[in-house]
């Protein structure tokens, strides 16, 4: 859905991976650009109806770009830098608490 | 201009406990006039715990045990009449409550209260449990390793309070009831045949009127000859965002309700100049809730909240038709969720029927003015 | 470069003169103001890079890469740069979830210090502040259409966002959607930068032509007006402009594939894979009202807004709020407010000798770069049924995706207002705190009650205005009085 105007030279990407899938960013993009630009379109289901949903906003007021960044849950994927070896993982519905905590 | 209606009966407060009456006045087939607040009136309604809770409740006031347990009886009669109403299911979960326990000092001190209940009682009280550390941790795995033990109850749930009151003004409406905001009675004129009740609002005049007002009942009651003395009382809590379910039961200090969000409670504060929450009071109730659920840790808080409890000089509700004033009744409480189903199943009927029954004299305010026994 | 950059909470003093929340134009121009002044000054801002949403990633971009972006965002790099090099704590990345007034006397004077809870870095804390300057800018007002919470619908601001701090731009078949301003300043930069746009789709209310016409004179001697038809004449040659569009609606499976609309009574639908909404933009007030300042309508805006005094002091002592936060005037109108907000709080603070000419110069500044506003607030009003949606289906509570036809159903039951339906429907109470849904729900029960939002008020909102997590809340000093009010009273089992 989106594409960059200038591919990062491969000498200054970070790689990050989203549900297991190796993804290369600019750095200094923010975690909701960077998977928008790797083609995801989905982020995550939303908590009541289990609806697909995607960034809105992207600064910070909508909070549907939730995602798990390296185990933990709902963080705002438009105001997290991403950063190389980040483990990002999509949402469906309402995270669990015990299995995070177990891991 | 002034308004002129005249009703048979008014309830005045559309809170838990005002609605709650006047519903079950319809059900005696009444058609109740519902006179409610501003917006951001202190409502207590939309700051409780939405626990339906008979643990530890009544220490020296065995009527009071008793009453709460008989209203945490008559709550699935109460619940399953609102859904056949409104289509609204509450929520009702009535699966056992534990407190939990951080130090043996807590511990202690519930075992007690437990204890003088249950000989207040004659044995009547309902029964409870007090568990160990192993045993606690054998019914309820996610809890930490700094709960020392808990106390269980098995009369002990919960209901969505939110949908509870939503589910209460839909059956007023569909009950034939008159439910009028923006009607704060700022007095009231006890007349020939009834009360004329005014407002900057307008004026109605009604035959029998009920006082429902949470604080305001402190200054509405002696315009009909009754009291209610109240003290402060400021409770602060903290919600979460919603989450798998990790916990079947409820506690006192942490639920989660049916929706998946976690509420964490409560402070109790006498300084009641504000509203406003304290986020040191946060710092505390999240301390004490990761104490006893670690794994909550990375689950975000999205408010605090808090409000001012609705409490009489001794912590009691107070029922009481007027002798000066028959016609004119007082209900005030701090559980307006547990009481609920004796509010609209019991108090009402006995309002409907102009009399209030021996079994709610104890609850009269007239204890504030006579020594009581020791 | 002399700001301090923070980057945990451990590295924040415990008190500072001033504290501004927004690294927008009004918050870098009020620090940078302060700061020079000899102010012990913090700025917190949730963005890593100075700039807010309009100069975004300002100090990171190249004229040279992106000029498209324009001579008004090119603006924002003076302004950055002269803020890095102000002698002050600058602390990107960081939440202010939290907003104290300082404790008053009988006569309203502050008598302490403001106090702000702070996330950076994984901890929290809170850090006192003499005075306290919001300046959280502006959000996109909401634009509630069937749809519009489907992947691929993203507001205009937000493919702008993409553009200016990530270098990327939507492809497929894109499709604009809304009114005002920005929607085609958005639809220029994306030609610019090689983007195929299908369609702009003009929701503006035709009704507002004649209103708007009282404000045309001192729009004709505003700046809006050449850029406005430079950019009219650019975007009409270059694409298919649709104006009189209402009934706005988006479908697809798991993803936009097509909007439909109606238009002169004939509906039509388009295929689309992305979809970019935007109907103007209204102040960010969620701090400013958790913290208890009075909060106001604004009837030309047709949004709330904190109630301030022509030198940005809310109704709390020690609090400001300037900017777009404060109402809706633009960047520049947003400097030159955060300059004079920052010497009113160098002179309450007795900082700064009383005011002279130069303030006097500035007020005449900031009323030069109000003209045009009140025309283009008037002709970009969006119609009634964009705010109020009609179509009871429609989500207006995104996060608890909570109906327009359930607000409505709530409303009829009487409730007092706004607050009392969100205890009825939750809608305001996820994440976002009622940013996606307050005015909307504020809007629909006007309409039904046909009363202006003026008598029905908005949300009251609590801390923390942005989510927390439990352990850094936990970890936060456990004081002796906070321990007694939750642990210490005598156990009488009322809960």
């Amino acid at each position: 859905m989106f594409r960059r105007l200038r591919e990062p030279s491969p000498s200054d990407t970070v790689t990050f991976s989203f549900d297991g899938r190796a993804l290369r960013a600019a750095p200094g993009q923010s975690l909701a650009t960077a998977l928008l630009a790797a083609g995801v379109s989905a982020f995550r289901t939303s908590v009541v109806g289990g609806e697909p949903r995607a960034p809105y906003c992207l600064m910070g007021v909508c909070f549907d770009c939730l995602v798990t960044v390296d185990g933990v849950h709902n963080r705002q994927s438009c105001l997290i830098e991403v950063r190389d070896g980040m483990v990002v993982e999509s949402q469906d519905g309402a995270p669990a608490i015990a299995a995070e905590s177990a891991a | 201009m002034a308004n002129t209606d005249a009703w048979d009966i008014a309830v005045i407060g559309g809170g838990l406990v005002g609605a709650s009456i006047a519903w079950g006045l319809t059900r005696c087939g009444l058609r109740p006039l519902v006179l409610d607040g501003e917006d951001l009136d202190l409502r207590a309604s939309r700051a409780n715990f939405a626990l339906v809770w008979v643990q530890g409740k009544g220490r020296g006031a065995a009527h009071y045990a008793l009453w709460s347990s008989a209203s945490a009886g008559r709550w699935p009669e109460f619940a399953v009449a609102l859904r056949t109403q409104t289509g609204i299911d509450i929520g009702l979960r009535q699966r056992g409550a534990f407190s939990f326990a951080l130090s043996r000092g807590e511990l202690d001190a519930m075992r007690a209260e437990m204890e003088t209940i249950a000989r207040e009682t004659a044995g009547k009280a309902e029964p409870y449990e007090v568990l160990g550390p192993g045993e606690t941790r054998d019914r309820v795995p996610s809890v930490g390793a700094e709960v020392v033990g808990s106390v269980y109850s098995k009369a002990d749930g919960d209901v969505n309070a939110l949908r509870l009151f939503r589910a209460l003004h839909a059956a007023l409406q569909a009950a034939g009831a008159s439910y009028r905001s923006h009607s704060t009675v700022t007095r009231i004129e006890p007349q020939a045949g009834g009360f004329r009740l005014h407002g900057n609002w307008g004026e109605v005049f009604a035959r029998r009127v009920v006082l429902a007002a949470g604080v305001g009942n402190a200054y509405l009651a002696p315009m009909v000859g009754l009291s209610a003395p109240l003290k402060r009382s400021k409770g602060q809590i903290i919600v979460t965002e919603r989450c798998a379910p990790f916990f079947p039961y409820t506690s006192a200090t942490i639920r989660q309700t049916d929706e998946g969000g976690v509420m964490i409670g409560d402070s109790e504060e006498t300084d009641t100049a504000s509203i406003a929450t304290n986020q040191d009071i946060s710092a505390v109730l999240a301390n004490r809730a990761l104490r006893v659920f670690p794994a909550l840790t990375n689950l975000n808080v999205v408010r605090s909240w808090s409000g001012f409890r609705i409490k009489s000089m001794d912590g009691l509700p107070i029922y009481e038709q007027s002798a000066t004033h028959p016609g004119a009744f007082l209900t005030l409480c701090h559980s307006g969720v547990t009481l609920a189903a004796n509010h609209a199943l019991v108090v009402a009927p006995q309002i409907a029927a102009g009399a209030l029954s021996t079994e709610l004299s104890p609850f009269d305010s007239r204890r504030f003015h006579v020594p009581q026994a020791a | 470069m002399s700001a301090r950059l923070l980057s945990h909470v451990e590295q924040l003093d415990e008190a500072y003169d001033l504290a501004v929340i927004g690294a927008g134009p009004a918050g870098l121009a009020a620090a940078t103001e302060a700061a020079e002044a000899g102010a012990r000054v913090l700025l917190l801002d949730e963005n890593g890079t100075p700039g807010g949403q309009i100069y975004r990633a300002i100090t990171r971009n190249d004229p040279q890469e992106l000029p498209f972006l324009g001579r008004d965002y090119w603006k924002g790099k003076a302004l950055a740069d002269s803020f890095l090099a102000a002698t002050l704590d600058y602390a990107p990345t960081a939440t202010a979830w939290s907003l104290d007034p300082a404790p008053q006397d009988r006569d309203e004077k502050a008598t302490g210090l403001a106090r702000i809870g702070v996330s950076l870095g994984g901890a929290a804390r809170r850090i006192d502040a003499r005075a306290v300057l919001l300046a959280t800018g502006a959000m996109e007002r909401p634009m509630p259409v069937p749809g519009w919470t489907l992947p691929g619908v993203m507001t205009a601001g937000a493919a702008q966002i993409a553009l200016k701090s990530a270098g990327i731009v939507p492809t497929g078949r894109v499709v604009l959607a809304g009114c005002g301003p920005l929607i085609y300043l958005l639809a220029a930069q994306l030609l610019d930068a090689g983007t195929r746009i299908v369609e702009l789709l003009d929701t503006s209310d035709r009704e507002r032509r004649l209103p708007a016409l009282r404000h045309l004179p001192g729009f004709l001697r505003s700046p809006y007006l050449s850029k406005g038809l430079g950019l009219l004449w650019k975007v009409r040659r270059s694409l298919k402009v649709v104006s009189g569009v209402t009934a706005l609606r988006i479908t697809g499976q798991g993803s936009a594939e097509a909007v439909t609309y109606c238009r002169g009574g004939r509906e039509r639908t388009l295929a689309a894979d992305c979809v970019l909404l935007h109907q103007g933009v209204v102040p960010n007030i969620n701090l400013a009202s958790a913290a208890g300042c009075a909060i106001e309508w604004n009837e030309t805006q047709r949004a709330f807004q904190p109630t301030t005094d022509g030198e940005g002091r809310s109704s709390l002592p020690g609090v400001f709020v300037v900017g777009d936060g404060a109402g809706i005037g633009g960047a520049e109108h947003a400097e030159v407010s955060g300059r004079i907000a920052a010497r009113a709080a160098l002179r309450d603070l007795g900082l700064a000798p009383e005011a002279g000419d130069d303030l006097a110069a500035l007020v005449t500044q900031r009323r030069r770069l109000a003209r045009g506003r009140a025309f283009l607030d008037n002709l970009y009003l969006p119609a009634e049924p964009f705010r109020a949606p009609q179509d009871d289906e429609t989500i207006v509570c995104r996060c608890e995706e909570v109906t327009a036809g359930q607000v409505r159903e709530a409303v009829a039951l009487g409730v007092p207002g706004p607050n009392q339906l969100k205890t009825f429907l939750r809608c305001g109470m996820g994440p976002c705190q009622g940013r996606m849904c307050a005015l909307t729900v504020s809007e629909i029960m006007a309409a039904e009650r046909s009363v202006s939002p003026a008598e029905i008020g908005v949300y009251r909102l609590r801390p923390p205005v942005k989510p927390l997590r439990l352990s850094e809340l936990a970890a936060m000093p456990q004081t002796p009085e906070a321990l007694i009010a939750v642990t210490g009273r005598t156990a009488d089992g009322d809960h």
